[in-house]
């Protein structure tokens, strides 16, 4: 009883690539630290190694991907492989935000995207889906 | 010790695995079930590394100076572990850990191993749960291990415990020289860094510093606290700063300081242990006696007060123990 109340959500909410605008990023992060969980921001203008390599220490549950640029067909996949390389893609959730155009969906959930989470969408909801869909470890 | 069946998760540890190592962290953070064979398995395999606290008011520049830290150690061949840690609300529980942000300097090398910990509100298990994660940097074979602290208040004098050096960072002119006088921080340094030594005020500070310690009464043979200055975004100072934590690392080694600061830290560890044990026997006993709802209740209506209940639920542990509680 008193171990699973250790037990915190970690969060790794990442700008990956060239956009310079992480409002978007600051208010999931701040949500999400108010839903109780462990929130590492990334920084902006972060290298796809980059992110992976905080995956990886971090041993987040949960990665997060902002992408505003338009260059999610090819940050994202390379994200994907390096989390591979580490054996740490099987059990990570992996939610993307931002913006995203309806026909690049699929290909992004093909690749190994969890939920790809447009603008507008309600806080709650993406809060909801992380605690519902949240991979269990030993 | 559990060398021969040692658990799966420390085998790839030791076999350099990162995975592992985030993994054993997690497993130390959290307190899940089994981390406390793996805390074991680790032992043997530690006590190499040197371990290096860094601490100081928010906004002293920590976590910059760790970054310049880490790329140091790394140009002179050396592999690092950094842990730091940031607040976590006592409401929700949740944080946001920033540290990691600064850590530009060494961003894709995966010899520099950095891990955000969150303090999650708890007492002494935070330094608990610390020394054990530089453990298990330590027996992954890191060469330098770094803790970077909240910054804020007395549970950092806890956290430091778990280094070998502890570095305080006083900003330039962080206030009078009775701040300086004040019990508390000052007294856990090794080495006092003036950074931001740019700044006016930087000067002052320095001698508001020398002040206190000339002030100090050591035994013969202490380490006598050096102060460094270093401009931690320009990496200006640090490589002096890492000269001075050799030397005082040499000196641990020298004077045999060492090994005693690793006695007391078991002791530490020990007390820390029964305590987490017996306080989750208590709690246990306490659901089995309705909850703590339960009792309170009955506390509100004036039937009794928290020590009779106190004496009440700790009184068959003492019995089992064959001891007289004395009445305190």
């Amino acid at each position: 009883m008193s171990q699973d109340a250790q037990r915190n959500i970690r969060c790794l909410v990442a700008k990956v690539g060239l956009d310079g605008h992480d409002r978007g990023a600051h208010v999931i992060t701040r949500a999400f630290r108010d839903a109780g969980f462990e929130v590492i921001y990334s920084g902006l203008h972060k290298a796809p190694e980059e992110i992976v390599q905080a995956t990886v220490q971090e041993d987040v549950d949960v990665l997060g991907i902002s992408i505003l640029s338009g260059a999610h067909n090819t940050l994202v996949p390379k994200i994907i492989e390096g989390l591979e390389e580490y054996d740490a893609f099987d059990d990570t959730l992996l939610i993307v935000g931002g913006i995203i155009p309806e026909e690049d969906r699929p290909g992004l959930e093909e690749e190994g995207v969890d939920a790809v989470f447009g603008p507008g969408t309600p806080m709650e909801e993406t809060i909801e889906f992380v605690r519902e869909n949240v991979k269990r470890r030993d | 010790m559990a060398t021969t069946d040692e658990p799966e998760l420390v085998r790839e540890l030791l076999a350099g695995k990162h995975r592992a190592l985030a993994r054993a962290i997690t497993k130390i953070e959290n307190r899940t079930p089994g981390y406390r064979d793996v805390v074991s398995a680790l032992y043997p395999h530690t006590g190499d590394a040197d371990v290096i606290g860094i601490t100081g008011s928010p906004g002293s520049g920590k976590s910059t100076l760790v970054d310049k830290m880490a790329k140091t150690y790394r140009d002179r061949g050396l592999t690092v572990g950094v842990i730091a840690v940031d607040p976590s609300s006592p409401f929700t529980g949740g944080a946001v850990l920033g540290d990691r942000i600064r850590m530009s300097s060494t961003a894709t090398d995966m010899d520099v191993f950095f891990r955000s910990m969150s303090a999650r509100g708890s007492l002494g298990g935070l330094s608990t749960a610390t020394a054990d994660a530089v453990k298990a940097l330590d027996a992954f074979g890191k060469d330098k291990i770094i803790i970077e602290t909240v910054g804020a208040g007395q549970n950092e004098v806890d956290v430091v415990k778990t280094a070998d050096t502890v570095a305080v960072l006083v900003p330039p002119s962080s206030g009078d020289d009775v701040q300086m006088l004040k019990a508390g921080i000052l007294e856990i340094g090794d080495v006092f860094v003036v950074n931001k030594a740019d700044l006016a005020g930087a000067n002052q500070t320095v001698t508001e510093l020398r002040n206190m310690l000339d002030l100090r009464e050591g035994e013969e043979g202490d380490w006598e606290p050096e102060i460094a200055e270093t401009v931690a975004k320009d990496g200006d100072g640090v490589d002096e700063l890492l000269d001075v934590f050799q030397s005082h690392a040499d000196w641990l080694d020298d004077s045999g300081r060492r090994a005693e600061k690793r006695h007391t830290r078991y002791a530490e560890e020990l007390r820390n242990l029964l305590r987490e044990d017996a306080s989750e026997l208590l709690e246990a006993e306490i659901e089995a006696r309705g909850g703590i709802d339960d009792l309170v209740a009955r506390i509100d209506a004036g039937e009794t007060t928290p020590y009779e209940l106190a004496d009440d639920i700790v009184a068959p542990v003492a019995d089992a123990l064959g001891r007289d509680r004395h009445n305190g």
